[in-house]
């Protein structure tokens, strides 16, 4: 007798979206959307600090002077206008490009996405810091590349292990196809890639010849104003640069670009045409325009305040309430703090009792594709008002205080011989 | 008979998701068959949308605490609304695993053994020191879950007595009780019963001998299912047997489903009674009812109708 088919696409699904299952951390976020609790989770950009006047100004001004155009079909590669403009964004960061190298593209992720489509066959090599950015791990899945993880610490990627994990790499007769990093502010570390190690990982980088792609979407983010050398900047043969608007401006516009040697910028604009024509001309001109008229990068300063006070908000909160055993990271800038529990506890775990006390986060293991992270969490503090993140901040104590005692009576002090986890229903594994 | 529906789905619950999309469903169903739907969600504005809405029923797609343990179903009681499904005290006697088994096994009803352990006492009578008695009665493997919640959540089991003191760990994430229960190999079946008749019992076989966890429940493909379950038409009579003799110790009325694990002699065990059944495109109850010869559309109807027909008033 043949099984019910409740689904009649079953055997059409393409082999690559075999990983694709439910997910229980993702069937609890929906409860942490709910106004009652306090989300530290997502990492949304205060875009209420815009000022809406000026927006309202550039985009009634793009449909008045460019309407016809701005609703029309754009080139693959971008408006050139606007890529001018991101030349000048990516200037302010000491990166230097022209118009020409850069390929427009939905958001930075789109521009994750094309990278591995252009790079990874399934099995492919990817490097990446550990932890990573889920989003990237996630496109990288997609293309089923193999993510290894490079340890970092409160500098950022660490040299030596990325020269470890070539050299491993080497011996096994394997190459690795990129190194994906975040360098400035990292998702979901909040640390940077301290200036001694940009010439370093660029130096090994170069003796194994190694692509890097460096993402950068909150490198003007940082909370002293201070800006570090882009990789890209470095050595521009060698480096794909990722940049978006998303949190200096607009997620919304979902306007992101990669700035490319000519060879791979080529192949990026046929890829972005196969994947939809061509960005959004709309939002496009609204972006060149806020960018060519507006004081953005006041607006850059602002957002920066705002990420500043809710960084330290989250800070003193912290070091008030949490238990001892825990520790953090101190973000240089951009949106997230990266938090380890004490021993004996699991983020993941934990998820459901922090969701019934009314305060969400992030487990750790979603930004390993190795299953590591579970004593690990990330909390944000971009979209919260500082009363609100202080307030989860407490409630999240509240739990991990609870926790560690109820462990500490559980093992009896014994906590570092006790068993791993259960396995055999094991939930929620990303991917 | 066209009704006012109310659609309850939502809430705070940690099954939150998994309301929303049965509730979507439902409503979508409702509507196809001429009733008027409104979809709300648990909320401080509930009871004025209730009490407002001019609404003949209120359907409950709700799963997980507030929409299960009988807290909705007293509320509506109270306000004067019907609604699908077991009243409140039948909710609030299932809705907790220990005390459901224990009811069960006083009516001679086969449940696997247990044990129940509650936070309390391992943070403050020192019950992380009988965990070896524990195992020790039980045997291995063994299931631990929360006495409260659903969808697999929090739900672990283990082969080594090593693994108890962190799957408790998970298990206390969820609820504050806990239920250690004798794994039982076999096969895993659901038998729903609508209105006092047991449908045809659902087979549950997860692809790649995987367990049947919140990924396997809710992605599709992800399990097989056999209807009628493959298990000879005497084993089958005495599960619908069980699972109407669950429903009734209950005091369920319209519609519940009963999961099981029939071993390999052929006996099924209880493992627990859901008073408000998912209604997802993979949910159970929905298949034993489309092999029953009554699709989507009809099945919902069909439980609206029950819901009205016992409340008009004679
Ligand atoms: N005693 C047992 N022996 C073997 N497997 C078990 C046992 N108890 C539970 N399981 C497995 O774990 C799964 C989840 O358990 P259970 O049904 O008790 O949890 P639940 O969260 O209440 O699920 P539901 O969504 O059905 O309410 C079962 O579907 C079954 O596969």
């Amino acid at each position: 007798m043949p099984s019910i088919e409740l689904d009649p696409n079953l055997s059409r699904y393409s082999q690559r979206t075999r990983g694709m299952k439910a997910s229980e951390i993702r069937a609890l976020f929906a409860v942490a959307t709910r106004p009652e609790i306090v989300s530290l989770a997502g990492g949304m950009p205060y875009t209420a600090a815009l000022d809406y006047a000026a927006v309202d100004e550039v985009t009634t001004g793009v449909i008045r002077d460019h309407g016809p155009i701005a609703l029309q079909y754009g080139s693959g590669q971008g408006l050139p206008a606007l890529r001018e403009r991101l030349v000048e964004v990516m200037a302010a960061e000491g990166v230097r490009a022209t118009g020409d190298d850069l390929v427009v593209t939905t958001g930075g992720q789109q521009a994750l996405d094309l990278i591995a489509k252009l790079f990874c066959d399934p099995g492919d090599i990817v490097l990446a810091e550990g932890p990573s950015y889920v989003g990237a791990l996630g496109a990288f899945a997609s293309y089923e590349a193999e993510v290894r993880h490079v340890e970092m610490d409160g500098e950022g990627l660490l040299p030596a292990a990325l020269e470890d994990q070539l050299t491993r790499l080497d011996a096994e007769g394997r190459r690795a196809k990129f190194l994906y990093t975040v360098p400035n502010h990292q998702n979901p570390g909040g640390v940077s890639l301290s200036l001694e190690r940009r010439h370093e990982v660029l130096a090994v980088a170069q003796r194994h010849d190694l692509l890097v792609v460096e993402d950068n979407p909150y490198g003007l983010l940082d909370f002293k104003g201070e800006t570090r050398p882009a990789l890209r900047a470095l050595d521009p043969d060698r480096v794909l640069y990722v940049g978006t608007l998303s949190k200096i401006f607009s997620p919304g516009i979902r306007v992101g670009w990669v700035a490319a040697p000519e060879s791979i910028r080529d192949k990026l604009v046929q890829l972005k045409e196969g994947a939809d024509l061509c960005q959004s001309n709309l939002t496009q001109f609204i972006a060149e325009r806020w960018l060519g008229t507006q004081p953005w990068l006041r607006q850059v300063d602002e957002y920066r305040r705002v990420y500043r006070e809710r960084c330290e908000a989250l800070l003193t909160e912290l070091s008030a309430e949490l238990p001892a055993g825990c520790s953090w990271t101190d973000p240089t800038g951009g949106f997230f703090v990266w938090l380890t529990l004490p021993e004996g506890l699991d983020s993941g775990e934990l998820l459901a009792k922090a969701i019934s006390a009314r305060v969400a986060y992030v487990p750790g293991r979603g930004f390993f594709a190795d299953g590591n992270g579970s004593r690990h969490l990330r909390l944000s503090f971009c979209f919260p008002q500082p009363d609100e993140i202080r307030e989860g901040v407490r409630r999240l104590a509240e739990v991990l205080h609870a926790e560690v005692e109820l462990v500490r009576a559980l093992y009896g002090g014994r906590e570092q011989d006790r068993g791993a986890a259960g396995t055999p229903l094991p939930l929620h594994r990303e991917r | 008979m066209s009704v006012s529906v109310a659609v309850l789905a939502g809430g705070l619950s940690l099954e939150r998701d998994v309301s929303l999309r049965s509730g979507r469903r439902v409503a979508e169903a409702l509507a196809s068959r001429g009733h008027r739907v409104t979809r709300l969600d648990l909320d401080d504005g509930l009871v004025t949308a209730v009490a407002t809405g001019d609404f003949d029923v209120a359907y409950l797609a709700l799963h997980g605490k507030a929409g299960e343990d009988g807290t909705i179903q007293g509320l509506l009681d109270v306000l004067g609304l019907a609604y699908t499904g077991p009243d409140a005290v039948a909710s609030a006697l299932a809705w907790d695993k220990a005390v459901f088994k224990g009811l069960a096994r006083r009516e001679g009803l086969a449940t696997p053994d247990w044990i129940a352990v509650s936070s309390d006492a391992v943070r403050n009578m020192g019950a992380g020191q009988t965990l070896d008695r524990v195992v020790a009665r039980l045997g291995l493997p063994l299931v631990v879950k929360p006495s409260q919640g659903g969808a697999a959540m929090g739900v672990r089991v283990l082969h080594a007595a090593a693994e108890l003191g962190p799957a408790l760990m998970t298990g206390f994430s969820y609820h504050d009780h806990v239920v250690v229960e004798r794994f039982v190999a076999g096969t895993e079946i659901a038998v729903s019963i609508l209105d006092h008749e047991p449908l045809p019992a659902v087979e549950i076989v997860p692809r790649d001998g995987a367990a049947y966890d919140f990924a396997a429940r809710y992605t599709h493909g992800a399990t097989d299912f056999y209807v009628p379950a493959r298990l000879g038409d005497a084993v089958l009579a005495r599960a619908q047997d069980l699972a109407l003799r669950a429903y009734d110790l209950a005091g369920c009325r319209h519609v519940a489903r009963v999961d099981m694990i029939v071993d390999t002699d052929g006996q099924p065990w209880l493992l627990e009674l859901d008073t408000c059944p998912g209604m997802t495109e993979t949910s159970l109850l929905p298949v034993a009812a489309n092999s029953a010869g009554l699709a989507f559309p009809d099945l919902v109807d069909r439980i609206v109708r029950l819901a009205v027909t016992a409340h008009a008033p004679v």
